[in-house]
């Protein structure tokens, strides 16, 4: 009789450990899941900081070459794009949304860095006090995103290794804790070497 | 899915290890305000900037730093000085009010790279600006103590006349401190019901693994480091 209860107390004992220690891992994963969230709300605020630039921008180049038509409709046609998608946290659980989130944004990039080569073109715009502003704003802009994206990438690829490993994978199936989608590298690199013969 | 993501995985891996190899290292923190590696400017003007620097941090609790570098090494100039940001965390924790003025002599290239919290203030465009009239023209003619003096006052002149966003409240250390609160009653409780075997008493008041909340690595004012402010890109580049 009295063997029976001690055994019953270690089993209850080890059970109460086991759950005890589940807790823990799902709370760190619950902590996790929001620091992904976060990085991920960050990466919002700076493509949305790009996005409020270009009216200002466009504007002002527009002020010096009017007759480059092509690449302010092509600027506009790729904001819209951008301003299609409906950003919000689902992307990140979205392979297919967070690449074609990703697609129309490098469009965007593609646009603006033309209509800064168009700027090129025109001394006294590159001359104007207001356009060097937005100039260099939109190049901090880039460089935000390029801090924020790599941020949230290596939040997330904490994330995901953590909903991996035992045992919080279990925890993981239980509660549906999904692995969040990665960006690629940026497209400047794919874009580089296109050869023809 | 699995193996892509490992092979993922092993190319981060490689790419860091192989950038510690060939790469310019961050160092582990500042000399003092003004870290000249590439013993660019005149002794005086680094006693001169360091002490104009630490009075400027007295009164206003901006951290503005001066670094200068021999070369990036092949390094990217903003991949560098983003990290050098992570690895210093120049300003304080809660108000993220750090500058960096980096400055690398054979690439002839300067950051200046602004914290969270005085990016409203220090815009890109007034770093830009900055680098264009008062770093390049001097540096241009080996003016480096000129150069370098008229930034630092540009800098800090903006910082002074603009006032700094007001300071943001520091959730994530009542988070800790909440954490911590709840781990000594986690702890009291296990310690009292260890005789007991009321394990499951336990479970449920929602144990946290309360791990990892090391300090912020305050400067408490003397000495030097960075407080633990954050960076998040803003700021300028430039070259001369």
């Amino acid at each position: 009789m009295k063997k029976i209860l001690i055994v019953l107390v270690i089993i209850i004992g080890l059970l109460a450990l086991f759950g005890l220690a589940l807790a823990g891992k799902y709370n760190s994963l619950v902590k996790q899941e929001e620091a992904v969230k976060t990085a991920w709300a960050q990466v919002e605020n700076v493509y949305q900081r790009r996005l409020d630039l270009i009216p200002n921008l466009v504007e002002t180049v527009k002020g010096y070459a009017q007759h480059e038509k092509d690449v302010f409709i092509e600027v506009t046609t790729a904001r819209a794009g951008v301003g299609q998608i409906k950003i919000d946290s689902g992307l990140i659980n979205d392979p297919a949304a967070l690449q074609s989130f990703q697609k129309a944004q490098s469009g965007l990039s593609g646009a603006l860095s033309r209509l800064l080569a168009v700027a090129e073109n025109y001394p006294n715009l590159k001359a104007n006090e207001n356009f060097l502003a937005l100039q260099s704003q939109l190049e901090g802009t880039e460089n935000r995103i390029a801090v924020e994206r790599k941020r949230y990438n290596d939040v997330a690829q904490a994330y995901n290794t953590g909903i991996r490993q035992f045992p919080a994978n279990f925890i993981a199936g239980i509660f549906g804790f999904k692995s969040k989608v990665y960006f690629e590298s940026e497209p400047e690199a794919a874009k580089a070497p296109v050869v023809k013969f | 899915m699995l193996k892509k993501v490992t092979q993922l995985l092993l190319i981060a891996v490689l790419a860091l290890y192989c950038g510690s190899l060939l790469a310019l290292e961050v160092p582990d923190k500042p000399v003092s305000r003004v870290s000249d590696y590439a013993g660019m400017f005149s002794s005086q003007t680094v006693v001169d900037l360091s002490q104009y620097l630490g009075s400027f941090e007295a009164q206003t609790g901006n951290q503005l730093v001066v670094v200068t570098f021999p070369s990036l090494d092949g390094e990217d100039l903003e991949d560098f000085s983003i990290r050098l940001a992570e690895k210093w965390k120049i300003g304080q924790k809660d108000k993220d009010n750090g500058v960096i003025l980096a400055i690398f002599k054979n690439d002839r290239k300067v950051r200046i790279e602004v914290g969270y919290g005085l990016e409203a203030v220090l815009t890109d465009a007034l770093c830009s600006r900055i680098i264009a009239q008062n770093i390049a023209p001097h540096f241009k003619q080996e003016n480096y103590d000129a150069g370098i003096k008229e930034a630092v006052t540009a800098i800090i002149g903006i910082l002074t006349d603009g006032k700094p966003s007001p300071a943001v409240a520091n959730k994530s250390a009542k988070v800790f401190t909440l954490i911590i609160v709840f781990g000594i009653i986690i702890a009291i409780l296990i310690i009292s019901n260890l005789g007991g075997g009321s394990w499951f008493y336990l479970g449920g008041t929602g144990y946290r693994s309360g791990g990892g909340f090391g300090g912020g690595g305050f400067s408490g004012g003397g000495g030097f480091s960075g407080g633990g402010g954050s960076f998040g890109g803003g700021g300028s580049s430039g070259g001369w």
